[in-house]
């Protein structure tokens, strides 16, 4: 049986409400909000953040490939994928995939690791989905477009959702699109696109699948799809006449729309609550759809310590205003910096790149201490060469001392160092992210995460920062 | 090893202004030191035989033979980052102890101001220098490595936020009131406590008046064996030591370094005392000239040097140990802080300041100290828990 043995999601920390960007373009606003990635977070990072917490517990060497799904994957030529195993430190006799350009795409790479263990050419796939659309400002998307992350380790044993059966259809419909010289999406008519986009295809898909499996609306205990806003999914209820209470929220006024991420991340919340046997109904729209019937199994008592959907809802922080949300999107043009910009090195990079990537230090062979960035004569015993990597981004943290920097080039000011001593032995010097700057005392958790520090050499240069422990 | 105590002089010194210097390029700074150097030596400027030249931005050792014309002497670049001009007084003076030569040139000079923002140039970066790393500790500043240091003091030596702050700000407040004095100093206004604690944050806690001017200028000093120093003149002074410590830099690495103390200051602070055989500094030095890039890192000093108890430094501020009528003047010139720190110069600028009241040449008559006998200077790169520490003891011959 072939299914989804974990499961992990992400939600960036920043909530940006309807209320505020009303306050910024008029009109009433609702009570809503959308999750929104901080101005260090991408489609990567976030992939990062939920790969790592679909593996929470599991040995890093058992996904043998992985799949990064996303319309907004940070380099259009430059796998996604492969940085996204990098950071998650996976093996590297490993298979990786971009899967993109249409919003469907995170099922399509479901299906795709299903078929692909059905063949027998791989054992445990880890699909990433992520995105991070840009909203034209001062348009409906805005209030709509959401910043998340899903992943789901697919494999053939010990599954917690059976895979049962898909059925997908293909369509040149255009109704969303963006090319390359466009800054944000287009779009037409919602009352032609929805009628012969959205509305048709996924119908199409889910009767066509129903048929097929001789299944019925009332045999699912969730039913978990895709709407591009809360209007058309509340439509599809009665298109699909299935029972408001099968239906799975969609989360339109807490995360919003997550593009590729988004029916991911309705699975993973439908997941959260499911209970062993339990049938679930899961389609996807995008350049056509895909739709699955899943069937819960008692091994999804085993993966519920994820922070997924739940908990990363909980823990948040509002934008204190749209201003800063420009800043964070770099939606205006601020005054010609006279400072020197960031710079890059390449082979730099590469030599280090088991340190800034995965995060390892060394661990000491002689003294037994470990140390960040690794050091060939260690700091405390001076053997030479004597130590083995030890990866430490999933350590937790105690904030030794700190400082901000008002000053700093810096997106969102102030930029904040920080001491830390890891749990179980090294220390790491790094910035604090997503962060209230009133809350920063010595002594306080943090964790690692899986930034972009900055831009320099025309590229984006990852490393790790700390941050306020997020969920306990 | 040998004492070097006594066995160089230096006879005569140099010090421009120290400013935002918009009219003055490099060269203008080093010709001017140099040749208040010569005038005040009494030398030719032909009888150099060797010259030091320490800048921390600049570039080579023509910055010093280009402006000065030298005769295709041996001049070196030196650069030890904030250390950098106490290296090349330390250079001169070894190379005159083997006798290598007989009369030599250190300058140090910075030109900081022609790069178009506030706050310290960022050094010229290039690939595989050990100045910066794409990613580890990228854009991190000097204000907010030290004021890591300063948010650890107040937490473990148990100070609020408020008296923190306050505690730093009296220091900043003492060294512009010695730098309001000096006619050489950048920043002279007097400025008060609470200007202090309500300016602008730089990098918290430190604020405005936390941090040192950011400044051009250049000193200047001839040297010569001491035995050779009435040939020249009367009045000189001699160095009784140098310390020198360059610590492995693993305060952000090891998790046994505390943010609180400066170890290479500590260690330098050994190998001065000892070379210059100096006991106990309370009762023997007459004056301290230290690295203040930052109020927290004079704060340190005063514990580190030896001139209070760990922890202790706060009650001495309160009594005003520190000031120039309290027991133990620092910073007599003004510090980074007024007097200002175009990095290559501030190591020789330091010495210079000890010179001039050794010599009893202070400007104004209430900058001058009575019966000084040894001038400590100090100055320290880096940052905490990655230091370069330099000190320079000089004294009456």
């Amino acid at each position: 049986m072939i299914g989804i043995k974990s499961y992990g999601a992400y939600i960036p920390v920043y909530r940006l409400s309807e209320s505020e960007l009303a306050r910024a373009w008029g009109g009433r606003g609702g009570r809503g909000e959308i999750a929104v990635a901080n101005y260090d977070e991408d489609s990567i990072t976030m992939a990062v953040e939920a790969a790592i917490d679909c593996l929470n517990g599991t040995d890093r060497d058992i996904a043998d490939s992985l799949y990064f799904a996303s319309t907004t994957p940070p380099y259009s030529e430059k796998m996604s994928a492969s940085i996204v195993a990098a950071a998650t430190d996976l093996r590297d006799d490993l298979f990786t995939l971009d899967i993109g350009n249409s919003l469907r795409c995170g099922t399509s790479a479901i299906k795709a690791a299903h078929d692909s263990i059905k063949s027998g050419s791989a054992k445990n796939i880890l699909v990433t989905a992520a995105d991070c659309r840009l909203a034209p400002p001062a348009s409906e998307f805005e209030s709509i477009f959401g910043d998340g992350a899903a992943a789901f380790l697919i494999g053939d044993s010990d599954v917690a959702v059976a895979i049962e059966d898909s059925h997908s259809i293909s369509s040149d419909f255009l109704d969303v699109w963006k090319r390359a010289e466009d800054p944000y999406i287009r779009t037409w008519e919602d009352r032609f696109i929805l009628q012969y986009g959205y509305s048709e295809k996924l119908g199409t898909a889910v009767s066509a699948l129903l048929k097929k499996t001789g299944l019925s609306a009332k045999d699912f205990a969730k039913v978990v799809y895709y709407a591009p806003n809360a209007r058309s999914h509340q439509r599809m209820i009665r298109q699909l006449k299935v029972e408001p209470e099968q239906v799975q929220a969609p989360m339109f006024d807490s995360i919003g729309n997550t593009g590729a991420a988004f029916a991911p991340m309705i699975l993973v919340a439908a997941l959260e609550e499911a209970k062993p046997g339990d049938r679930i109904l899961w389609a996807n729209y995008g350049d056509g759809a895909d739709a699955f019937i899943l069937q819960v199994t008692d091994q999804i008592e085993k993966v519920r310590d994820r922070r997924g959907i739940k908990h990363h809802l909980e823990s948040k922080m509002e934008i204190p205003n749209y201003e800063k949300y420009i800043r964070f999107r770099n939606l205006m043009q601020g005054e010609a910096d006279r400072r020197p910009q960031y710079i890059s090195s390449l082979p730099m990079i590469w030599r280090d790149r088991k340190q800034v990537t995965p995060l390892h230090g060394g661990r000491c062979h002689n003294c037994g201490n470990i140390q960040f960035p690794i050091q060939r004569v260690c700091a405390y015993c001076q053997a030479k060469d004597d130590y083995e990597e030890v990866r430490l981004a999933d350590k937790k943290a105690t904030v030794f001392t700190f400082s901000m920097d008002e000053r700093a080039v810096e997106v969102d000011p102030p930029r904040v160092w920080t001491i830390n001593d890891l749990d179980g032995g090294g220390r790491i010097y790094c910035t604090m992210t997503d962060r209230d700057t009133e809350q920063i005392e010595i002594g306080m958790g943090v964790e690692m995460t899986f930034r972009k520090i900055h831009e320099g050499a025309g590229l984006h240069n990852y490393f790790w920062k700390c941050r306020p422990i997020r969920v306990s | 090893m040998e004492s070097i105590k006594d066995k160089v002089a230096i006879i005569g010194m140099g010090c421009t202004k120290f400013g935002e210097l918009w009219d003055k390029d490099a060269y203008d700074l080093v010709i001017d030191s140099a040749y208040e150097a010569y005038e005040d030596a009494g030398i030719d400027p032909k009888d150099i035989q060797a010259a030091w030249v320490g800048t921390v931005l600049g570039s080579t050792a023509t910055q010093l033979s280009a402006p000065l014309k030298t005769d295709y002497i041996p001049v070196t670049r030196v650069e030890n980052v904030c250390a950098t001009g106490m290296e090349s007084l330390r250079a001169a003076a070894y190379a005159l102890i083997a006798k290598a030569y007989d009369l030599v040139l250190a300058v140090g000079f910075e030109k900081l101001k022609d790069t178009g923002y506030g706050g310290l140039p960022m050094a010229v970066q290039s690939a595989g220098s050990e100045k910066w790393h794409p990613v580890f500790g990228s854009g991190d500043s000097a204000p907010g490595r030290y004021a890591l240091a300063a948010t650890r003091y107040f937490h473990q030596f148990g100070l609020s936020r408020e008296e923190g702050k306050r505690t730093l700000a009296k220091i900043s407040v003492k060294s512009h009131h010695n730098g309001s004095l000096n006619p050489r100093a950048h920043l002279r206004m007097e400025i008060t406590e609470e200007q202090v604690i309500n300016a602008p944050m730089i990098a918290w806690p430190l604020g405005l008046f936390d941090a040192c001017g950011v400044t051009d200028g250049a000193a200047a000093a001839i040297l010569c064996r001491t035995e050779d120093a009435k040939k020249f003149k009367d009045e000189y002074i001699t160095i009784k030591s140098f310390g020198l410590s360059t610590g492995p830099g693993m305060g952000k690495v090891r998790t046994d370094y505390d943010y609180t103390h400066w170890e290479e200051t500590q260690r330098a602070a050994q190998q001065a005392y000892a070379d210059a055989g100096i006991k106990d500094p309370r009762k023997e030095i007459d004056m301290c000239e230290i690295h203040d890039c930052f109020s927290i890192a004079e704060l340190i000093c005063y514990e580190d040097l030896g001139f209070c108890e760990k922890g202790k430094a706060k009650d001495h501020i309160e009594a005003g140990d520190f000031a120039l009528d309290g027991k133990y003047p620092f910073n007599v010139g003004g510090g980074l802080k007024s007097f200002g720190h175009p990095v290559g110069a501030s190591g020789i600028r330091e010495v210079y300041e000890g010179y001039v009241e050794i010599l009893g040449r202070a400007q104004l008559p209430e900058r001058q100290l009575k019966n000084v006998n040894l001038a400590l200077s100090h100055n320290q790169g880096g940052n905490p828990g990655r230091f370069i520490c330099s000190i320079c003891i000089v004294g009456a011959p």
